[in-house]
C-alpha cells in the first residue's frame, strides 16, 4: 500500500530511490490495469490453458495422434450428426473419437491436442526472435545515429518493401528440397536432422526470423531516439558509462513496454503465418499435427464430413482471440497515451 | 513533388531488381532442376531439353537474358508466332515494323502454355478477388471505426471493436472453411466453389457482367479475405479519429460555431484519414498473398495454385513470373500509397 501512496506523492520527486519505487508503482500500476480488463483476462485464462493442454497433451488425448486405423477412416461420433445434420445419410459412426477420425483415420481430438503444442511454440519463439534480431540491430541504429542509422535503416527499407509472405515461401522451399540431399558429416546435415527432430519447426523459425525482426528494428530504433537525449542519459554519461550499460541498463528498461506490446499484438501474426505455411504445405512435416495442415486436408472434405475442418478452424480462432485480447489489455494497460482517454 | 515521385520511382525499380536477382539465385540454388523426375529421364532428352531451355549457359547469362527478354522492347518485322517461346504480352503493329514487348517465357510443366497465358486467364481472376476484397475491408471497416470513435464507451463501441477483433482473429484459413460449410453447404444460400466471370475482360481484368452471376461466386471468398483488413482498418480509424477530435483545432472549430457534422466530416476525419491512407499499401500487400489461400479453399481459378505448384515443380519462369508480378502490385500499391500521403502531408516530401 506504501507503494500506492508513493505514486499520489509530489511529482517533483526526483532523486534515485524515489524514481525506482515509482516505477515499480507504474508496474502493479499496469497489472492491476490489466487484471481489470475482463477480455484480457479471460485471453490470459485461456492461454494458460492452452499451455496446459500443451504440456500435458499425452495424458488429455489418450490416442495416438499418427497412428493410421484405415477402418475408422472419416468415422463421425453420434452428437456429431446432430451438429452437421447433412452428414446423416451416410455417416459411419463410431464412439470411439471424440471429434471424428480424419481421413486416414487418426483421432482428430489428439492430433488438435498435440497441435496446440506447434502453435505455441510459434507464438513463444517467433517473437522471442524477432525481439532479440529487432532490439539489437533497432539500438545500435538508434543510439548511434549519423551514418550508421542512415545506413542500416536504408537496408531496412529495402527488406521491408519486400513481399514478405513470398519471400518466406521461397526460403521454405529451398530449405525443404535442400536438405533432402545433404551429405552426412556436413554442417547442413545437422540443421536438417534437428529440423527433423523438431517436426520442421526449425525452419519455420527461421522463415519468421528472416522477416519479422524489421518491423521491431525500426520500433526500437524510434524509441532509442526519443530516450537518447533524456537528462538521465547525459546524466550516465557523465559518470562515465560504457555504451553497453547505458544501452542495457538505461535505455532498454524505459522502451521495454511499447516493445513488449508490439510483440504481443504480433503473435497472432506469427500464429497465422505457420498455420498459412501449414496449409500450402510448406510447414511442418507430416505426421506432426499442425492446426493448419488439418485445415488443409479438412477443406477438401468439407462437404462431406465439416468436422475435420471446423474443429481446428476452432481451435485456432481461440487461441487467436486469446492472443490478441490480452494483447489488448497489455496495450491498454501500459500505453500511456491511452489514459484519460477513458 | 515532381523530385519526390521520381525518388521513389528509381527506388521501386532497385527494389524489384533485387527481388528478380534474389528469386533467381534461390530459384536456381534450390537443387533439382526443372526435369529431374523419380525416374530419370534418359540423358539425350535431359541435354535436348536444357539446351532448348538455354539451362546450360552460366548463371548470370541466363539472367540476363531474361530481364531481357522482359524488359527491352523488341522491334522486328516478322509478325508474331504461334512458338512458346514467342509470346510477348505486348504486340503492337508500328507501320511495318512491330513493337513486342515483354516475354515471360514458357512454362517448363505445361506443353501448350506459357507465361503469358497464365497472366492473360488467370490474373484478371485474382485481380477481381483482391479488388473486391480491398473494398469490403474500406466499406466494412471504414464506417465501423468512424462510429465506434464517435459514440466511444457505448454499445455502438464495443459492438464495433467485437467485429474488429473478430476480424484480425479469424484468418482466412478459418473463416473459409466455415463460410463454405455454412452458407455453401448446409444453408445452400451460395455456390460453395467456382468464380462468375468469363474473359473477355474489360479493361484486361473488370468482370464484363456485374450481376448476380459474379457476386453469388465472389461473395464468400472476399468476405472471408477482406474480414481481416477491415478490422484492421476499423481499429485505425478508430484510434486516429479519438486521438484527432481531442485536438485543439477541433475545440476552435466547435467555439467558432460550426455544426457537429461539418466539425467532424470536414475537420476531424479528413485529418485521421492520413494514417489510415497509409495502412493501405501493407494491407493490400496482405490481401495479394491472401488470394491464393483463398482460391485454393473457395476452388477459384486464379494465379494462387501456379505460385505453390510452381516452386515444387522448379518451373523457373512461372516462379519469377509471378513472384516478379506480386512485387510489382507490391511496390506500385506502396508508392501510390506514399504519394498519396505526400499530398495529403506537404511535411513528408521534405524527408
Amino acid at each position: 500500500m506504501a507503494q500506492v501512496k508513493l505514486e499520489v506523492g509530489p511529482k517533483s520527486a526526483g532523486t534515485g530511490m524515489l524514481l525506482t519505487q515509482k516505477r515499480e508503482s507504474l508496474g502493479q500500476d499496469a497489472l492491476r490495469r490489466l487484471l481489470r480488463n475482463r477480455a484480457a483476462v479471460v485471453g490470459a485464462s485461456i492461454i494458460i490453458a492452452l499451455i496446459l493442454m500443451a504440456l500435458f497433451a499425452p495424458l488429455i488425448a489418450i490416442k495416438s495422434f499418427e497412428i493410421q486405423v484405415l477402418v475408422d477412416q472419416n468415422k463421425v461420433p453420434e452428437w456429431l450428426i446432430s451438429v452437421f445434420p447433412t452428414t446423416k445419410p451416410y455417416a459411419q459412426i463410431s464412439n470411439d473419437y471424440p471429434l471424428g477420425a480424419d481421413y486416414v483415420g487418426r483421432d482428430l481430438f489428439s492430433r488438435i491436442v498435440y497441435g496446440a503444442r506447434v502453435s505455441l511454440t510459434v507464438a513463444f519463439i517467433g517473437p522471442l526472435i524477432s525481439l532479440i534480431i529487432g532490439v539489437i540491430y533497432g539500438s545500435i541504429s538508434g543510439y548511434f545515429g549519423g551514418r550508421v542509422d542512415n545506413i542500416m535503416m536504408r537496408i531496412v527499407d529495402i527488406l521491408y518493401a519486400f513481399p514478405s509472405l513470398l519471400f518466406i515461401i521461397l526460403m521454405m522451399a529451398f530449405f525443404r528440397s535442400t536438405i533432402s540431399d545433404v551429405q552426412p558429416g556436413t554442417f547442413a546435415y545437422s540443421i536438417s536432422k534437428l529440423d527433423e527432430s523438431m517436426g520442421g519447426l526449425l525452419f519455420i523459425f527461421i522463415g519468421i526470423g528472416l522477416t519479422a525482426w524489421e518491423t521491431m528494428a525500426r520500433l526500437t530504433r524510434g524509441q532509442v531516439l526519443s530516450v537518447r537525449e533524456k537528462e538521465f542519459i547525459e546524466a550516465a554519461h557523465t559518470i562515465g558509462a560504457s555504451n553497453l550499460r547505458i544501452m542495457f541498463r538505461h535505455i532498454l528498461p524505459n522502451i521495454v513496454g511499447p516493445l513488449v506490446v508490439a510483440e504481443t499484438l504480433a503473435i497472432p501474426g506469427y500464429i497465422s503465418i505457420e498455420a498459412f505455411l501449414s496449409f500450402i504445405g510448406l510447414g511442418v512435416n507430416p505426421p506432426t499435427p499442425s492446426w493448419g495442415s488439418m485445415i488443409s486436408d479438412g477443406s477438401q472434405v468439407i462437404r462431406t464430413y465439416p468436422n475435420q475442418a471446423v474443429f481446428p478452424a476452432l481451435a485456432l480462432a481461440i487461441t487467436m482471440f486469446a492472443f490478441n485480447f490480452l494483447g489488448d489489455g497489455l496495450r491498454d494497460a501500459l500505453d500511456p497515451r491511452l489514459r484519460g482517454t477513458q | 513533388m515532381g523530385r519526390y515521385i521520381i525518388r521513389r520511382l528509381l527506388y521501386m525499380v532497385v527494389v524489384v531488381l533485387v527481388v528478380s536477382i534474389i528469386t533467381f539465385g534461390l530459384m536456381h540454388a534450390i537443387p533439382g532442376g526443372p526435369f529431374t523426375r523419380e525416374k530419370a529421364l534418359p540423358a539425350e532428352t535431359l541435354k535436348i531439353l536444357n539446351e532448348r531451355y538455354h539451362l546450360d549457359d552460366p548463371f548470370l547469362k541466363q539472367y540476363i537474358d531474361y530481364v531481357y527478354a522482359v524488359l527491352i522492347p523488341h522491334i522486328t518485322t516478322t509478325p508474331p508466332s504461334t512458338s512458346l517461346q514467342d509470346d510477348f504480352l505486348v504486340n503492337a503493329k508500328i507501320g511495318s515494323v512491330w513493337l513486342r514487348w515483354m516475354n515471360f517465357g514458357p512454362s517448363y510443366k505445361s506443353r501448350s502454355r506459357t507465361v503469358n497465358d497464365i497472366f492473360r486467364d488467370n490474373l484478371p481472376i485474382s485481380a477481381q478477388l483482391g479488388v473486391m476484397a480491398l473494398m469490403i475491408a474500406i466499406v466494412i471497416g471504414m464506417p465501423l471505426g468512424i462510429l465506434s470513435a464517435l459514440k466511444q464507451n457505448t454499445a455502438y463501441d464495443y459492438f464495433g471493436m467485437g467485429v474488429a477483433i473478430f476480424g484480425v482473429s479469424v484468418p482466412v484459413i478459418v473463416l473459409g472453411p466455415l463460410f463454405v460449410w455454412i452458407f455453401g453447404v448446409a444453408l445452400k444460400w451460395l455456390p460453395p466453389t467456382g468464380w462468375g466471370a468469363k474473359p473477355p475482360y474489360l479493361l484486361g481484368f473488370l468482370p464484363s457482367s456485374l450481376g448476380w452471376g459474379f457476386f453469388q461466386h465472389a461473395l464468400m471468398p472476399s468476405i472471408a479475405l477482406g474480414l481481416g483488413s477491415s478490422a484492421i482498418i476499423a481499429r485505425l480509424t478508430r484510434a486516429t479519429l479519438l486521438q484527432t477530435i481531442r485536438e485543439d483545432y477541433i475545440r476552435t472549430a466547435r467555439s467558432k460555431g460550426l455544426p457537429e457534422r461539418t466539425v467532424i466530416t470536414r475537420h476531424a476525419l479528413k485529418n485521421s484519414l492520413i494514417p489510415v491512407v497509409t495502412i493501405l499499401g501493407p494491407l493490400f500487400a496482405a490481401l495479394v498473398t491472401g488470394t491464393f489461400v483463398t482460391e485454393l479453399i473457395f476452388g477459384i481459378p486464379g494465379m494462387g495454385k501456379y505460385f505453390v505448384t510452381s516452386i515444387t515443380n522448379r518451373d523457373y519462369p512461372v516462379i519469377m513470373g509471378t513472384i516478379l508480378l506480386y512485387a510489382v502490385f507490391l511496390v506500385v500499391a506502396n508508392l501510390a500509397v506514399d504519394i498519396t500521403y505526400a499530398y495529403l502531408d506537404p511535411r513528408i516530401r521534405y524527408d
